[in-house]
């Protein structure tokens, strides 16, 4: 399965310098602001049809997703795991896998650090912790680096091996928490045995936000340093491009394959762990809480790119903190922000076809002025 | 009343199961198979079913009869697809991340306007007994057939007709395989991908209405539980086949039923793990019949997910 | 009417948060004084004929009070979504009593948010508060599993196969006495009488939920009831399979009416007005509360046509009983289906006895397990 990296042969092709550099930048910033522009006005017509006022709804959604310091704290908070989970598909993606299983891994991850709790009990918080983040990491890892290794060496599908395995995941998740793992005091909540106090993530200092956020960032981060400035992310990238010339160049595509999966599991399962440390205190049914669902869409709204999806998640948790104070200043149902949501996705999505159109943004008119 | 079969139970209830579960994922992978074939994929199809069991409800309710509810999810559907093909029939869109986006515009809108719906009972579809031979009540419970599931056959073996032997067939087939080619040969590819999208987006409409109209029966915001998404899967299960998708959906169909039941047969520990029966299932048999060196066999060559 | 004991200092600090606010429905009374704002959470959609409908039915009582403003929010999910969600209206709503009511929202939800908010009352539906627990926390709840029992009565006198069934979401405490109370009611009428149990594993699964129904009616059950969050599509289902059922959560009667038994249905209506009246009093709600038929927490829906008289006579009879108070369903000699001691002869755990609610068992003559 390939995905598109549309801007991707120009910058593999020749650097971009100076002046054409930033207007290509530009471009890449002003026409999704415009689309989320436009896909807003739609959303105001859809509004307006029904009577409801949308320089309300908009302020409402500003106010609740950003207008505040406890508004970007609900937002930020829904952000943490987002961009865990989007980077569970913007890796492999980069080779041209489409992974749509990410929640697999979340639900597992969560369910090692909790199994991991259990077993390290007494063991003092600096080591258990870190040790508890590698089994939900390892765990992430293994579970969808299986899905890139069944795509490389046996030809599976690793769209639908990914999503089967997910639901296999969090079957697996139910039974354990359910039965093996099951905390006897966990009476009408099924979950493994509580952290101890100890174990337990805090947030950032002054924040009340969890450590996740900052892990969450600095892992974005770290990928796209991978994808973009070493010799990894460029085999990656021409594997994704052409397989065959890939192999012909003598890179290892198999290994590339089954590395990115797994590191973009390892990602996941990192979420899973924040999950139980910083938020659930155990690990139950409440980790299969769709945040791989929404980081397939956020990957594919950041184009891959691993910086591009600390904003894009940070929008997207944005609306959805808001849609509790919409739900009851508006009288709306607590859907219409997923109809926002449609409308301004598809929106960007749709600008992606502007890219090249306007002659503004071309480098060639720039690189000319540059002498270059 | 109702007779003591025994083990006997576990094969009616997935053969039982088969023909009630099916439906949905008959019709969602048929529509998708249409849509594959001529070269483009929509994975939003799990939003057009939701939407699709939500209008087909209400236009149900508000007429009184269940085949206008079906005919209101089918257009509804095609509506859907049709959006989904003329946006990526735009150069440069991707046609994956616009199926999620169109998945959650479905359900958003299938919410936001099912609210009213919830409550009221809308009239069912009717099912005809094949059971009549039996006189033992689970026998004619698990063979009442609903005239979707009939329809759904049928129009599996129509178009696995349709691309054998048919001109439309071929120009579907001839577009998803090359859109050079096709243009070559005077086709106009992207009107192609884009009534292939709108009549698969119908069909997902249709099962949909299935849902909500007789099995289950009812209309909620937890109706689908991701069967849409599961059904897009399951056409690359069935290599793009329709009579495959058939079989592929009863399977899917049958081996959900094999968790209730084994626990009604006693086998009652465990049961996660037999509710993954069928996940578990189809994983196994895709990597059986899958192979590291060989394209998969009927994958349309335009086709983005298999390039 | 009386005023919500708010302090000035504290209506202004109030007000100042709320400039910018766009259209709020403030409505302020003549002295000044704010409405108490009070917030409902639930889990799934509200009108879903079950758990989360029983819980809007009480908020809608609710709202008809004079001095208060109520605001809600549905298919809010166990997650920190629900911590926020709580926080939101404390930040944005000046909400100063909120019912989240979800089990699944107490630990760590409420438990750890309520402590950040010491001026906010939380009171958790089904929860079992503590001694040590933030004392502005309270967990209330009924003794639905008597509910269940009368259900078991009908469904002893309706049932022709001595066979009925159940379907249950989760094998805890709470359902697993439903399912139990349910049998045992029906052996008050014939002891030969077993019940078949199907976990689906989730609250809500629409699908899973109609064949575990339809696996039931396989297996020879004639009477159907459960518990998941919305009960439509078990009475539906089991109605269009033409066995009886016993509603649950709410009134489904109308779902079945020809098959419709009764049902055992929660009242917060009555439980909610009176939380609401003590704080708008200026009183503390108790912060651990149980209720059952006799203290209005639960009722029973309407008998249904199909009920006989002697179901009926003995029906009324029990529930006159229960009504009386100290009602025990769970008594000896009883055992559990592995054949372990429940209770010895003499021995029973009245309707207020707290170790229900630790229950981990299956009696006797339910066919099923709880793992």
């Amino acid at each position: 399965m390939r995905v598109s990296s549309p801007s991707l042969p120009a910058t593999v092709a020749r650097p971009l310098l100076g002046r054409a550099a930033v207007a290509r930048r530009a471009e890449a910033v002003v026409i999704p602001v415009g689309a989320l522009l436009v896909g807003f006005a739609i959303f105001s017509v859809f509004l307006l049809l029904q009577g409801k006022s949308p320089t309300e709804f908009l302020s409402l959604v500003y106010r609740a997703g950003f207008g505040t310091a406890f508004s970007w704290q609900n937002t930020l908070s829904r952000a943490a795991p987002l961009l865990l989970a989007a980077l569970c598909v913007a890796l492999p993606a980069r080779l041209g896998l489409v992974v749509i299983g990410g929640e697999g891994a979340i639900v597992l991850g969560g369910v090692g650090a909790g199994a991991a709790a259990v077993m390290l009990a007494g063991t003092p918080a600096a080591l258990a912790l870190p040790l508890m983040l590698v089994c939900a990491m390892v765990i992430g890892a293994v579970w969808i680096g299986a899905v890139g290794a069944l795509r490389h060496f046996r030809g599976v599908n690793e769209t639908i091996a990914s999503l089967l395995m997910a639901y296999i995941a969090i079957a697996l998740m139910n039974h354990l928490v359910e039965g093996p793992l099951r905390d006897p005091a966990s009476l009408n909540k099924p979950s493994t045995a509580p952290l101890d106090d100890a174990l337990r993530i805090g947030n950032l200092p002054g924040w009340d936000v969890h450590w996740g956020l900052a892990f969450g960032v600095v892992c974005c981060v770290l990928a796209w340093v991978l994808i973009e400035k070493t010799t990894w992310g460029f085999a990656a990238r021409i594997a994704g491009g052409n397989v065959r010339a890939a192999q012909v160049q003598g890179l290892p595509v198999g290994w590339l394959i089954v590395g990115f999966t797994a590191l973009g599991g390892a990602f996941a399962g990192m979420a899973g762990f924040f999950e139980v440390a910083a938020v659930h205190g155990s690990a139950n049914a409440s980790l299969a809480g769709g945040y791989g669902y929404t980081g397939i869409l956020i990957a594919f709204l950041a184009r891959h790119n691993p910086l591009a999806i600390i904003p894009v998640a940070v929008l997207l948790a944005g609306f959805e903190a808001s849609s509790g104070l919409v739900q009851r200043r508006m009288d709306l149902p607590d859907a219409t922000v997923l109809v926002l949501q449609g409308f301004v996705f598809l929106a960007i999505l749709i600008s992606d076809t502007l890219f090249g159109r306007f002659k503004f943004f071309a480098p060639e008119r720039w690189s000319t002025r540059d002498g270059n | 009343m109702e007779t003591d079969l025994g083990l006997w139970v576990i094969p009616l209830a997935i053969i039982g199961g088969a023909i009630r579960v099916s439906t949905p994922f008959l019709f969602v992978s048929l529509g998708e198979a249409l849509t594959e074939r001529s070269g483009r994929i929509n994975l939003g199809l799990e939003g057009t079913l939701v939407f699709g069991a939500m209008s087909g409800y209400a236009a149900a309710y508000l007429t009184g009869s269940p085949w206008l509810g079906v005919f209101a999810a089918a257009i509804s559907g095609a509506m859907f697809g049709l959006l989904h093909g003329l946006i990526c029939s735009l150069p440069k869109v991707n046609d994956i991340a616009v199926g999620i986006a169109m998945m959650i515009l479905g359900m958003g809108l299938a919410f936001y306007f099912g609210k009213p719906f919830v409550q009221p009972v809308a009239p069912n579809l009717p099912s005809i007994g094949f059971g009549w031979w039996s006189d033992v009540p689970q026998v004619r419970a698990a063979l009442q057939v609903n005239v979707l599931f009939l329809i759904g056959a049928v129009l599996a073996v129509a178009m696995w007709w349709m691309f054998r032997s048919t001109r439309v067939g071929l120009i579907v087939r001839v577009v998803g395989d090359s859109t050079d080619a096709a243009r070559a040969m005077g086709l106009r590819p992207a009107l192609v991908r884009i009534c292939a999208t709108a009549v698969g987006g119908a069909f997902a409409g249709v099962g949909g209405a299935y849902l909500s109209l007789y099995y289950p029966g009812s209309w909620n915001e937890g109706i689908s539980s991701g069967q849409g998404l599961m059904a897009v899967a399951l056409v690359i299960f069935a290599r793009w086949n329709p009579l495959a998708c058939f079989g592929a959906a009863l399977l899917f169909g049958g081996a959900g039923a094999l968790g209730p039941t084994l626990q009604s047969v006693g086998v009652s520990e465990g049961y996660y793990l037999f509710f993954a029966a069928p996940y578990v299932l189809t994983l196994g048999v895709l990597i059986v019949t899958s192979s590291p060196t060989r394209a998969m066999t009927g994958a349309p060559g335009e086709l983005s997910i298999t390039k | 009417m009386s005023i919500p004991p708010f302090s000035r200092r504290r209506f202004l600090s109030g007000t100042a948060a709320l400039a910018g606010a766009t259209a709020m429905p403030q409505l302020a009374f003549a002295d000044g004084h704010a409405p108490l704002s009070v917030g409902f959470i639930y889990v799934g959609p509200k009108d879903d004929f079950g758990y989360n409908q029983a819980h809007a039915e009480g908020a809608a009582a609710v709202k008809a009070m004079e001095g208060v403003t109520v605001v809600e929010e549905e298919n809010v999910a166990e997650t920190i979504d629900v911590q926020k969600s709580m926080e939101s209206m404390i930040n944005f709503d000046e909400t100063k009593l909120l019912f989240p009511t979800s089990f699944g929202y107490f630990d760590p939800h409420v438990l750890e948010t309520a402590p950040k908010h010491p001026d906010v009352r939380f009171q958790h539906a089904a929860g079992l508060w503590s001694e040590g627990m933030p004392t502005n926390v309270g967990s209330y709840f009924g003794y639905i599993g008597m509910g269940q029992y009368l259900n078991g009565i009908t469904a002893g006198h309706a049932t022709t196969t001595k066979k009925i069934g159940f379907v249950a979401a989760k094998p805890i405490p709470q359902v697993l006495l439903n399912i139990n109370s349910f049998l045992l009611g029906a052996r008050q009428v014939d002891p030969e009488i077993t019940c078949q149990v199907i976990f689906t594993g989730e609250w809500s699964l629409a699908v899973k939920e109609a064949e575990a129904t339809n696996a039931l009616a396989d297996a020879g059950c004639d009477v159907i009831t459960c518990h998941v969050d919305g009960p439509k599509v078990v009475m539906e289902t089991a109605a269009g399979r033409d066995a009886y059922v016993c509603g649950y959560h709410a009134n489904q009667s109308p779902l079945a009416p020809e098959k419709y038994l009764t049902g055992a249905e929660w009242n917060w209506a009555g439980v909610y007005t009176g939380m609401v009246q003590t704080v708008l009093d200026g009183g503390t709600i108790d912060n651990f509360v149980r209720g059952g038929l006799a203290d209005g927490f639960i009722k029973m829906s309407p008998l249904g046509p199909a009920v006989s008289d002697a179901s009926r006579a003995q029906f009324e009879a029990t529930k006159a009983q229960i009504m009386a108070g100290g009602f025990a369903a769970i008594k000896g000699p009883l055992n559990d289906n592995s054949g372990n001691v429940i209770a010895a002869a003499g021995e029973g755990f009245a309707e207020d006895d707290i170790a229900l609610e630790s229950m981990d068992y299956l009696v006797e003559g339910v066919i099923g397990s709880t793992s």
